[in-house]
């Protein structure tokens, strides 16, 4: 253990040899190269392609663009659209893209070998919260009975114990429950698992063969023991697959549900943030290769992102409906101006006409919101455990190393101080850097109030009814 | 673009005696147009009557708005890319102030690709990917049409993949370009290969059975004369074969970039090539109460676009070939 550090040590002392010379011969005067030793360097990428799928949360990077602050940082960014979650990872890897608006899940899953195997980092988480799952009307019709209501109104946070006799009756008749999210690493597959296991019903392990072997499943259906049928959609075809009856409800990303409203095909039952308050959403993805060849590129675009996160949190969500108006764009999010404002301006319409004040649906910045922590991480890789996507029971110290492959606060930091060294942003607004462990206190608001700490992965997994433990196989 | 089949008229004696009047004037002018009348028409009657979740199915009239609003998003971002390019000089020159021995270059606009620039995509992916597919099925083709035993040979391969999808061939033809198709700089982006690849792999047959047969059915008495002649097979190919088939190759290369088009919506789509099947993949993704109307645009100017290569080709086809009195449409 001390010789590994004391190796990595070293490389990164020759690491910095490697850029001073480098920045030597580039300004070919020792004066300036003191000074840049000090200072964040030039790019070394200075046109940059990045990826994104449509949905609400991928503003920061258009509000980056839209606003300057890449080219503030001398970088020209082409932002692009992707087909789906799957594309989008392709081309992180294979080097099409230099980066992209990620699933939580998607470079944890990826270093650890379930799906594609490949070496992502992120050092930008993009938002909390966000999502919500959203049920057709028949579904809500049949649920609504089971629904406590004060004043003719249902009472949030709807649980799955409601959903729980539909399911049954489904079952009884031998129909298959059919439900989608995004990816089998999304956040919304494991929210939507969260909540449906929280209220009794079983969504269902991931198990193969060949998984038992290698520790680390390759099934992506999920089906095992379900009570509710998982499957895939990409999150701007939720609301058609719905509408053509393929699925009876879905968990997805902000348009998506409040465009289920607008089209009067369903009714959205509990947001994310009710299911856990102030979750971990999106992060900014790039592969490791890529972020050891051009270091202080990435730092920039961590600097441009923050402060587009920032800006998208000033004054209580001020700037948000201008936020609206970049994302309706075709060329991003692309949906009407209404239902982008609908979840975006700090409300949220359940059932139509059931509009109510959720300030923090979509969190950009505050609550530190940007930074990557750990225990976030480690949530994720409890998810993946939970279901089966990892096969094998793990140690502590492993999800903890893989947290800190993945998630790289250290370039975080630096783009952080170097906003503050040029007065863009307060150290007030980041966590205490020299003393931050990453691991946020135990929380405590999940909606069948189990506390989650990221310190002891293996004793939260003893805390659920359904699901695997830390020593059980399937 | 279908009623010209694979055996080329080269033998027709038909010849029709036209004797040009105003009323076939009128009729050539005014049929046309009252078929588009009847047509816009029945559309917006249609239309009114299908309500889809994302609002009415769009009318004539919503077509024609999104088109000009197309048009003024082009012209934008066009003010947009001026704005961007005297800042990129601001911006140079300050880092210059900074650190002199920076080598400032002007970078392309960094927006979103406009309708029209999407359009110049599709048409250049084509392009290129027809070119390469005729320069491999010509040759081929006339190997085919020479010798009975080559064509014997490659027949079945013909057959076996003539009638597979471009959606089939895209996942490989994805993987292929990214293992293969690896360099730091690339000068093409791999989702332009795999979408110019796709249209070779779908439009090489119409070309290659065209020519095969057109060699084929060369005049036994211009044979002879090569014979006779005794004619090397270099000579032979470029002084008897290729004059005598080159209509039949022609009516295969139209008949090619007529399904080259038609493929390279679908594999732009999933290749995330930025040309108009892209477009079309992301007004749907959008789900926008204009997406619709949008989409249809992009169906139109496909429909157009289509129309006008077909009719270039026919003119080179025209051109091309030595029996004027054939008729060809």
């Amino acid at each position: 253990m001390a010789s590994l550090k004391v190796l990595s040590s070293l490389k990164s002392a020759v690491k910095v040899l490697r850029v001073g010379a480098v920045s030597a011969v580039l300004t070919g005067s020792l004066v300036s190269n003191i000074a840049s030793a000090e200072k964040l360097g030039w790019p070394e990428k200075e046109e940059l392609k990045f990826g994104f799928i449509k949905l609400t949360d991928m503003a920061p990077l258009a509000v980056a663009y839209e606003k300057g602050y890449f080219e503030d940082e001398g970088l020209y960014v082409t932002i692009e659209a992707q087909a789906n979650w799957k594309v989008l990872l392709d081309r992180v890897i294979d080097g099409q893209l230099d980066g992209a608006h990620m699933l939580a899940g998607q470079p944890l899953g990826a270093t650890i070998g379930y799906g594609t195997k490949a070496d992502i980092i992120t050092a930008f988480s993009m938002d909390l919260n966000g999502n919500a799952i959203t049920v057709s009307n028949d579904i809500w019709k049949e649920m609504k009975k089971h629904v406590p209501h004060e004043d003719g109104k249902p009472v949030h946070p709807i649980k799955a114990d409601a959903l729980k006799p539909v399911v049954d009756d489904f079952k009884s008749k031998g129909k298959p429950f059919n439900m989608g999210m995004v990816f089998p690493v999304s956040t919304h597959n494991y929210e939507l698992r969260y909540w449906l296991a929280a209220g009794g019903i079983h969504p269902g392990y991931y198990a193969s063969l060949e998984g038992a072997v290698k520790g680390i499943s390759t099934d992506t259906k999920g089906l095992l023991d379900a009570d509710a049928l998982l499957s895939v959609t990409p999150p701007p075809q939720m609301p058609a697959t719905m509408e053509a009856g393929t699925i009876y409800g879905y968990c997805v990303g902000e348009p998506w549900n409040q465009q289920a409203v607008f089209k009067g095909i369903g009714v959205p039952v509990v947001t994310d943030y009710e299911i856990w308050k102030d979750n971990p959403e999106k992060v900014f993805g790039v592969s490791k290769t890529w972020a050891e060849k051009y270091p202080n590129t990435h730092i920039r675009v961590v600097k441009a992102m923050i402060r587009a996160a920032m800006w998208l949190d000033e004054n209580n969500n001020a700037n948000r409906p201008e936020a609206v108006k970049i994302l309706s764009k075709s060329q991003y999010v692309g949906a009407d101006y209404e239902v982008i404002a609908n979840s975006m301006t700090g409300t949220f319409e359940y059932e139509k006409g059931d509009k109510r004040s959720v300030p923090d649906f979509n969190v950009f910045f505050r609550y530190n919101a940007t930074y990557p922590f750990y225990s976030d991480a480690i949530w994720y890789l409890t998810q993946m455990r939970r279901w089966g996507q990892i096969s094998e029971p793990k140690s502590d110290e492993w999800y903890k190393d893989i947290a800190k492959q993945v998630y790289r606060p250290d370039i975080y930091a630096q783009a952080a101080k170097s906003l503050i060294a040029e007065g863009k942003a307060k150290a007030s607004e980041f966590p205490e850097f020299a003393t931050e462990s990453g691991f946020k206190p135990a929380q405590k608001h999940f909606i069948d109030n189990i506390v989650y700490d990221g310190t002891q992965p293996n004793a939260y997994l003893e805390k659920f009814t359904i699901g695997l433990k830390s020593d059980s196989k399937i | 673009m279908f009623k010209q089949q694979a055996v080329p008229m080269i033998f027709s004696q038909v010849k029709q005696i036209r004797i040009p009047s105003i009323n076939n004037i009128l009729r050539a002018a005014a049929l046309p147009l009252i078929g588009l009348v009847i047509f816009l028409g029945l559309w917006s009657v249609m239309a009114k009557n299908i309500d889809t979740s994302l609002g009415q199915f769009p009318g004539p009239i919503a077509v024609w708005e999104q088109a000009t609003t197309l048009i003024d998003e082009h012209n934008a971002q066009m003010d947009k890319a001026d704005v961007f390019y005297t800042r990129q000089e601001e911006r140079n020159a300050a880092r210059v102030a900074q650190d002199p021995t920076y080598e400032p270059k002007i970078r392309a606009f960094t927006g979103a690709p406009t309708f029209f620039e999407q359009i110049w995509t599709s048409l250049y992916t084509v392009l290129v990917g027809f070119v390469v597919a005729s320069l491999i099925a010509i040759p081929i083709g006339i190997i085919c049409g020479l010798s009975k035993n080559a064509y014997t040979a490659i027949n079945p391969l013909i057959q076996l993949f003539k009638p597979v999808s471009p959606l089939a061939w895209l996942p490989l033809v994805t993987m292929v370009v990214s293992a293969v198709y690896v360099t730091s700089d690339p000068m093409f982006s791999k989702s332009f290969i795999t979408s110019a690849v796709t249209v070779s792999l779908c439009c090489l047959w119409p070309t290659l059975i065209n020519t095969a047969v057109g060699v084929s059915s060369i005049e036994s008495d211009l044979i002879n004369v090569s014979k006779v002649l005794r004619l090397n097979a270099l000579s032979h190919v470029t002084k008897i074969v290729l004059p005598s088939s080159i209509p039949a190759i022609f009516t295969g290369l139209r008949l090619s970039l007529g399904i080259g088009w038609m493929v390279l919506i679908a594999a732009e789509m999933l290749a995330q090539n930025p040309g108009l099947g892209k477009f079309v993949w992301d007004e749907f993704q959008n789900g926008s109460s204009e997406s619709l109307a949008r989409i249809m645009v992009a169906v139109l100017t496909i429909g157009v676009i289509g129309f006008i290569l077909d009719r270039l080709m026919l003119m080179l086809q025209k051109q091309v070939s030595w029996d004027k009195s054939a008729v060809l449409r």
